[in-house]
C-alpha cells in the first residue's frame, strides 16, 4: 500500500462559466484525518465527488490508493468508503437490509458481510433500529446508517462529507470518537464548515475558498499564521461617555481596531484587535487607569481559527 | 454480473414492497380482462387473440410506467451517487434495473397466463399462437421497457421519465398504423421499425429470427444509451 493514500494534482472543475474547484493540489497520508473547509458552495462536495469517481475532473489529476480516479475508477471505488452530503439512503428498505444491500454490491462473502455488519452495526450503535426502515429513522440514525455503510468493507479510505450535520451534540462527540478510532490506521478525509469540528478531530486542515486551496497545515500551523491577538474589555468611565473611551484605546500604539460591543448597565464594553505579537494588556491597564476609569474586566485570547478561517476566506472573495 | 442481480434483486423488492406494484398488476389486470372477455363472451371464440392484439398499446403505457421510477427516482433522490460510488460498473446499474423491471413484467404476464387456462377449458387451445403471443409479449415488453429505462436516465422527474418513454414507445406502436399514408418508397422502412408488425406474426405462433434480432436491438440500443446518458455526468 503506498503511503500516500491520496495525489491531488493540479485538480480543476469547470461547470458552465464557473470554476468550482481551481487548480488544487494536496496529499494525504496514511493514518491522517483531513478536515476539508471551506464555506458553503467553496467546491468542498465537488472534490469529493471527483475523488469519488461521481463526477470526472475538467483537468489536473487525482489518485487514490494509487489509482487514477478516471482510467481505474472501479478499483479505486474497491478501496473506498464514501458518505455524500445529505445521506441518500434507500428509504424504503430496513437498516438491516441495507446493509446487507451494500455488502453484496460490494461482493463481500457472506460469511465475512454478516460479522462485518454485526461489528459496524455495533460500533455505529445501530442494533436498536436495525429492523426500522430508514426512512422512518431519525437524522442521527440515518447518518450513522451511512457512516456504517461507508465503513462496511473496512476501507483503506473514508471520504465523509459533513458527516455530523444534523446530529445533537450527544451524537457529534461520538461520532466524533468514531472517525478519530477509524483514522489512527485508516486515511479519512471529512469535509465541514463547524470550526470546533475539525479542531476536535483532524489532524490536518484544508482550506478552499471558491475553489482555490487557501490554507493546508496542521491546526497549530494555521492558527501560527494569524499573528496578533484580541482583547475584550468592559470599563466603568465615571460619566466619560463611550465614545471618547473608544478613541483613547483606539489610540493605543499597536491597536488596529477598536470596537464597542454591548455591554453592562453604566459600563463600556470594547473589542480590540492588535495586529503584532505584543501583550498589550498592561498598556490597557494603564491607560484605563490613569483615567481614572474603573477596569472590570480584560481579557486576552489568541487567533481562533476562526479568525483564520474568516480571514483566509473572506480575503479571497474580496480579491475576486 | 452479481452487482446488476444485486440491484435486480433490490428493484423487486421495492416494486413489491410499495403500492406501485399492486396498483399497475390491477390497471392492467382489469383492462385486459375486460378485453379478453368481452371477446369470450360476446364472440364466442375460444382463443386468445383478443387479448394479444390489444398488447402492442396496452404495455406501450402499461411499461414506461413500470419504468419511471428506476432511475429517475435515483437521481431525484441522490442515493444515485451512493449507488455508483460504490465498485459497480455503470452498465451493471442499468441492465440490473432493467432486470428488475422486466420481473415485474414476468410477474404480470404470467397472471394472464389464467386466460389461457380458462380457454382450454372452453375449447381447444390453439397452443402455437399461445406460447409465440406470451413469448411475444415479453420480447415486446423487453423493448418498451428498455426504452422506459432509458427515459428514466435522462430526467430526475418521474413523471418527465414517463411522458418521454410512453412518447418513444408509442411512435413506435403508431408506425404500423401510419405505413398507409406514407409514400411507397418509406413503407418497408416504417414497417421494419413498427412494433407491432414484428408482434404479428409472433402473436401467429411465427417465431421468425428477424423479428427476435428487432426486439433485441431495441433494448440493446436503448440501454446502451442509457448507459451513456448515466456515464455523461462523468463528461468533460
Amino acid at each position: 500500500m503506498p503511503e500516500l493514500m491520496i495525489q491531488v494534482e493540479n485538480l480543476t472543475k469547470v461547470y458552465g462559466a464557473t470554476r468550482a474547484v481551481d487548480d488544487v493540489t494536496f496529499n494525504v497520508r496514511k493514518g491522517e484525518v483531513l478536515g476539508f473547509l471551506g464555506p458553503n458552495g467553496a467546491g468542498k462536495s465537488t472534490t469529493m465527488k471527483i475523488l469519488t469517481c461521481f463526477l470526472a475532473p475538467t483537468g489536473g489529476r487525482a489518485k487514490v490508493a494509487g489509482f487514477d480516479v478516471f482510467d481505474n475508477s472501479l478499483e479505486v471505488r474497491k478501496h473506498l468508503g464514501y458518505l455524500p452530503e445529505d445521506t441518500p439512503l434507500y428509504k424504503d428498505m430496513t437498516v438491516l437490509e441495507y446493509l446487507q444491500f451494500a455488502a453484496a454490491m460490494r461482493g463481500m462473502a457472506s460469511d465475512r458481510s454478516q460479522k462485518r455488519i454485526k461489528e459496524i452495526g455495533g460500533r455505529c450503535g445501530l442494533h436498536e433500529v436495525a429492523g426500522k426502515l430508514i426512512g422512518e429513522l431519525s437524522r442521527g440514525y440515518r447518518q450513522r446508517a451511512g457512516l456504517a455503510q461507508a465503513m462496511l468493507d473496512d476501507p483503506d479510505i473514508l471520504i465523509l462529507d459533513e458527516p455530523t450535520s444534523g446530529l445533537d451534540p450527544n451524537q457529534i462527540v461520538e461520532i466524533r470518537k468514531l472517525i478519530k478510532e477509524v483514522g489512527k490506521e485508516k486515511t479519512v478525509i471529512l469535509s465541514t464548515h463547524i470550526l470546533p469540528e475539525v479542531q476536535a478531530t483532524c489532524s490536518r486542515i484544508l482550506i478552499i475558498s471558491s475553489g482555490k486551496l487557501v490554507a493546508d497545515g496542521t491546526p497549530d500551523d494555521l492558527r501560527a499564521r494569524e499573528k496578533g491577538s484580541r482583547y475584550r474589555l468592559v470599563v466603568e468611565a465615571n460619566g466619560a461617555t463611550q465614545d471618547a473611551v473608544k478613541a483613547r484605546l483606539g489610540s493605543i500604539k499597536g491597536v488596529s481596531r477598536c470596537e464597542t460591543t454591548l455591554g453592562e448597565d453604566g459600563a463600556h464594553s470594547f473589542t480590540l484587535d492588535a495586529a503584532g505579537d505584543d501583550d498589550l494588556r498592561k498598556v490597557l491597564f494603564r491607560a484605563v487607569v490613569d483615567n481614572k476609569w474603573t477596569l472590570l474586566e480584560l481579557h486576552r485570547e489568541a487567533a481562533s481559527l476562526e479568525t483564520v478561517f474568516r480571514h483566509l476566506t473572506t480575503q479571497e472573495e474580496s480579491k475576486s | 454480473m452479481n452487482a446488476a442481480l444485486t440491484i435486480a434483486k433490490r428493484e423487486i423488492r421495492t416494486y413489491f414492497n410499495s403500492p406501485i406494484a399492486y396498483i399497475v398488476v390491477t390497471v392492467f389486470m382489469l383492462l385486459a380482462g375486460y378485453l379478453f372477455f368481452g371477446s369470450l363472451f360476446i364472440e364466442r371464440q375460444a382463443e386468445l387473440r383478443a387479448y394479444f392484439n390489444l398488447m402492442p398499446l396496452l404495455l406501450s403505457f402499461i411499461v414506461p410506467a413500470m419504468a419511471m421510477r428506476l432511475v429517475a427516482e435515483e437521481k431525484g433522490s441522490g442515493s444515485l451517487e451512493m449507488l455508483i460510488t460504490m465498485p459497480v460498473r455503470d452498465w451493471q446499474v442499468i441492465v440490473g434495473k432493467f432486470l428488475g423491471g422486466m420481473t415485474l413484467l414476468a410477474t404480470l404476464v404470467g397472471l394472464t397466463l389464467c386466460y389461457a387456462v380458462t380457454v382450454m377449458l372452453v375449447g381447444p387451445l390453439d397452443k402455437g399462437p399461445a406460447i409465440g403471443g406470451y413469448v411475444g409479449v415479453l420480447l415486446m415488453g423487453g423493448a418498451y421497457m428498455a426504452i422506459g429505462v432509458m427515459a428514466s436516465t435522462f430526467t430526475r422527474n418521474q413523471i418527465v421519465a414517463f411522458i418521454i418513454g410512453f412518447a418513444i414507445s408509442f411512435a413506435l406502436f403508431l408506425f404500423y398504423r401510419l405505413v398507409q399514408f406514407t409514400p411507397e418508397s418509406l413503407q418497408p422502412l416504417l414497417s421494419y421499425l413498427s412494433i407491432e408488425s414484428h408482434f404479428e406474426s409472433i402473436s401467429r405462433g411465427v417465431i421468425d429470427s428477424r423479428d427476435v434480432v428487432y426486439y433485441l436491438s431495441v433494448m440493446v440500443v436503448s440501454l446502451v444509451i442509457a448507459t451513456v446518458t448515466l456515464e455523461s455526468r462523468k463528461w468533460k
